[in-house]
């Protein structure tokens, strides 16, 4: 409108203005810009808008944190309130990176602390937090209310305990996979009598013992609490009780599932779960029998995302499970349903989206049971809409993974693990080339992508000819040259992490993509054949990269055991422990 | 690069399990590097496949050998999952031949990459013991977060225990093997644990001058010993890359041979009243309480121990797995 005003009048000059909005008005509406990758887009338009952007940002999302300094992001953004920060290469899930290796998010609390003092959220994925950093955190922001950790390491409960005894006005804790030393469940206790803002809670992943009434008294006396996923030894009959607190629940996360109960508390516990009606996800059930799963079927309905990691189910459990589960989008299973249980899912779920399929032997080398090819199979018969797939398994076959991605087509995350490396299609002794060509093929939506088995420089051929989307690529003892990652590099115009790992590529894969890394948030390479000359070449050829190295104890000097390289403005770590090479 | 890297099954480096398999939820010390090792000797030496250092890589890729041949074949039965029954000399090459995670001791010895905190090389101790036996043949794979193998190594101790209850004495002791892989700091175990300790043992091995010492106390249960030991025997002097001395290459020669089938290591020991018994007959604790020092024999030579062994390789050949 008022663009429209301006132009038309002769008075004013609309090339005088680079903008036709009051920086007010542009600021509200790009306020409204939630996504990052949208907003990073915005900033790119004008000055005008990179400054409108800047001021109304909110929430800052940083994919690496060495790709920037914290000086930097708080130069950029002044009104930060929520930060998301991810720090170890991924592989260090895996104990491919050494301890000690950095990520330490203290740094980045010293200086939020000066510029961001009402910070409300930090939401951190793979970094190393101390006791001391959480203590920190407690007690410096007053306006403190969200925290999640992920895959992180470097605390103990006591650094827990500090959060909950400080943060007044604590709305989320999520303790997620990490590495935490478990000091004792006095944590819980901590928070005080009048604390009743917690809307968030997850501890699934300690060990330790809760003071069970105070958990209860916490439960009751936070009205708004919507997640609760509580850890294995809380028991169904305290279970109970808890759901007795909290009907309103959204996500549940339960305790152990195996308690020896009397009729009665079978019969209460039936009545506590028939009043969750507004369960949307459900998680836990440790040591699951069948004796009581049929209690969580009254709060089925409404289950959008199910997740049976934790209970080693057979076939005919969860079948009978998921015939109360019609809404379920995301389902998360250990291999002891099998190709059975599978089937069932493939008949039960049509609306399923994403499915994950764990093993629960992962070292057994010899087992009959556990998942084939022919479960998967299965489920993309019955769910057309599956779209998102983690699936481990022992043996799969080309002819299988076509048929999987021609029924299901709108694959955007893809990732098949065959848990011995190297192997080929069971049938035909073939390479799994043809498997992966077809998902590529087919798949024109795939994001993410992880391969395995035997794979030569063909499958690398396709994923670079065909996966336009691609953007994240994981790799392990697969390929047979350079030319299968030079392929990669060079056709998958939106790659923005590639991992990789016992493969043989070697110098000239890596740099052939001296131009290609700088657009990418990272590259992991090791166990290949790189040597130090090359990274060290590459390093000189690209100062806006961070290259380092780390070297196995008994490896030749002139090998390059680990590569990590990662674009970034704030220059090379200052902060890499001795075992880190930058390059 | 020969693709017998990425065909051999697995181009498998050492054990070490990918995740910490402990109680506590602290994380483990990066196993590793040593491990990497195996993987560029695999490939470097195809008739050793098998041995690969152990790694199960019998699992198939025995006739693999550096180049195409890709062919998988059936093997009867993969040391690998064998590892949780008896130990019957069949056993013991790929057990011991399994790289493990002795993490703690490479971290502890050296000032590379692995070395973690103390913290870690501490709890790792416990850790690595369990993770070894149950790890798999290569670092961090297959790719499952620590937190989620804690939580698998816990569910099988759960079953076991429930097990338990249920079965005799011995068959117990073969469900404790198998399915408590992670002894070191089970609470289940304590049983066993308490029956007499004895510190350091001799080992010696047939063919080497020089015998060791293993400190039995470190130790829970039978597989983290075999480890251990192969650790020691095997790998120590084999994780040396191939460009590097006779020495090791005669090693491997000389292992290699005996994964061929024409002879193999067993693990023995002397017990109180001087017999040689094959290790693993006996509960954890019996065991504790009677061996003297240990000795890992050649299997021609193990003929003495025969009947017994034979007929347990049997029962074992018939035992599902």
């Amino acid at each position: 409108m008022d663009s429209k005003r301006k132009m038309d009048s002769p008075e004013s000059n609309v090339l005088t203005r680079s903008s036709p909005f009051p920086d007010e008005v542009l600021e509200r509406v790009l306020g409204l810009v939630k996504s990052h990758k949208d907003r990073s887009s915005v900033s790119l338009v004008c000055k005008d808008w990179y400054n409108a952007e800047r001021w109304s940002r909110t929430h800052v999302f940083i994919g690496n944190c060495y790709s920037v300094s914290p000086e930097i992001v708080a130069r950029r953004f002044p009104n930060i309130r929520s930060v998301t920060l991810k720090g170890k290469p991924r592989f260090s899930d895996f104990n491919l990176v050494p301890l000690n290796w950095g990520a330490d998010i203290h740094a980045w609390l010293v200086v939020f602390a000066s510029k961001y003092p009402l910070l409300e959220e930090l939401r951190l994925k793979r970094m190393t937090v101390t006791d001391e950093s959480l203590e920190f955190l407690a007690t410096t922001f007053t306006n403190f209310k969200a925290l999640s950790l992920l895959s992180c390491d470097g605390f103990s409960t006591d650094g827990l305990a500090a959060i909950a005894t400080h943060c007044k006005n604590m709305t989320e804790l999520d303790i997620q996979e990490n590495g935490i030393d478990d000091l004792g469940g006095g944590w819980l206790s901590c928070f005080p009598e009048n604390f009743t803002s917690l809307e968030v809670l997850n501890f699934a992943n300690l060990s330790s013992d809760v003071s069970f009434d105070a958990l209860e008294k916490l439960v009751s006396r936070c009205r708004s609490l919507k997640f609760l996923k509580v850890n294995k030894n809380i028991t169904l009959e305290q279970l109970q009780r808890l759901l007795e607190c909290a009907p309103q629940l959204t996500e549940l996360g339960t305790g152990s599932f195996h308690q020896e109960l009397t009729t009665r508390q079978y019969a209460e516990l039936e009545s506590a779960f028939n009043n969750c009606k507004n369960l949307n996800t459900l998680s836990g059930l440790w040591e699951a029998t069948p004796l009581y799963l049929p209690v969580l079927y009254p709060a089925c309905t409404n289950l959008t995302f199910l997740n049976l990691s934790d209970a080693a189910l057979q076939s005919g459990e969860l079948a009978k499970l998921l015939a109360y589960c019609p809404n379920l989008q995301r389902l998360w299973v250990l291999d002891t349903v099998e190709d059975k249980g599978l089937e069932a899912v493939g008949s039960s779920c049509p609306l399923l989206e994403e499915l994950r399929v764990f093993p629960a032997d992962p070292y057994e080398q010899d087992v009959v049971h556990g998942v084939t090819e022919m479960g998967f199979v299965a489920v993309s018969y019955g769910c057309p809409r599956l779209h998102y797939v983690l699936y481990f398994c022992r043996q799969m076959t080309n002819a299988a993974v076509a048929t999987i991605v021609k029924n299901c087509p709108d694959f955007t995350h893809f990732r098949l693990c065959v848990m011995n490396p190297g192997e080929p299609d069971y049938l035909t002794n073939e390479p799994m080339d043809e498997a992966f060509g077809a998902v590529v093929k087919n798949c024109t939506k795939l994001q993410r992508l992880a391969v395995s088995g035997l794979l030569t420089d063909l499958t690398f051929e396709y994923i670079g000819k065909y996966a336009k989307n691609l953007e994240t690529l994981s790799v392990a003892f697969a390929g047979s040259s350079d030319w299968g990652m030079q392929c990669v590099l060079s056709g998958c115009s939106k790659l923005r992490k590639l991992e990789i790992r016992d493969c043989p590529f070697g110098n000239e894969a890596l740099l052939s993509g001296l131009e290609k890394y700088e657009s990418m948030r990272s590259l992991w390479m090791s166990a290949c054949n790189v040597t130090m000359n090359a990274c060290r070449r590459l390093a000189k050829q690209m100062p806006r990269l961070n290259v380092e190295v780390m070297k196995d104890e008994e490896s030749d000097d002139s090998q390059a055991d680990k590569v990590y390289v990662y674009r970034s403005v704030a220059g090379p770590r200052r902060d890499a422990p001795p075992f880190v090479l930058t390059l | 690069m020969d693709s017998g890297l990425s065909s051999l099954g697995g181009g498998s480096g050492g054990a070490c399990g990918g995740g910490s398999s402990t109680n506590e939820s602290v994380t483990t010390v990066s196993k590793v590097e040593v491990v990497e090792q195996m993987s560029t000797e695999a490939s470097s030496y195809p008739g050793e496949a098998e041995l690969e250092l152990g790694l199960g890589l019998s699992l198939g890729t025995g006739g693999g050998g550096g180049g195409g041949g890709l062919v998988k074949p059936k093997q009867p039965s993969s040391a690998w999952g064998e590892y949780g029954r008896i130990l019957t000399a069949k056993d013991f090459p790929s057990v011991l031949s399994n790289a493990s995670s002795t993490a703690p001791r490479f971290s502890n010895s050296s000032a590379g990459p692995v070395s973690g905190t103390k913290r870690a090389a501490d709890s790792a101790v416990s850790q690595e013991v369990g993770s070894a036996t149950a790890a798999s043949q290569v670092v961090g794979w297959p790719p499952i977060r620590a937190y989620r193998m804690n939580s698998l190594v816990n569910q099988a101790k759960a079953l076991a225990a429930e097990d338990d209850k249920a079965d005799s004495e011995n068959d117990k002791f073969k469900d404790t093997l198998k399915k408590k892989p992670y002894t070191g700091s089970n609470k289940n175990n304590s049983t066993v644990k308490e029956k007499g300790h004895l510190g350091f043992v001799k080992v010696n091995m047939d063919g080497l001058p020089i015998g060791r010492k293993v400190d039995l106390d470190a130790h829970a249960c039978y597989e983290t010993l075999a480890q251990t030991l192969e650790d020691m025997f095997f790998r120590h002097n084999t994780t040396m890359p191939p460009i590097r001395s006779d020495v090791e290459k005669g090693q491997s020669t000389n292992l290699s041979k005996l994964l061929d089938g024409s002879s193999e290591f067993v693990l023995t020991y002397e017990d109180k009243e001087g017999d040689w018994m094959l290790v693993g007959d006996v509960p954890w604790g019996m065991f504790l309480s009677t061996v003297k020092r240990l000795r890992i024999m050649r299997t021609s030579e193990a003929n003495g121990l025969a009947p017994r062994f034979q007929e347990r390789s049997e029962r074992q050949r018939s035992k599902p797995i």
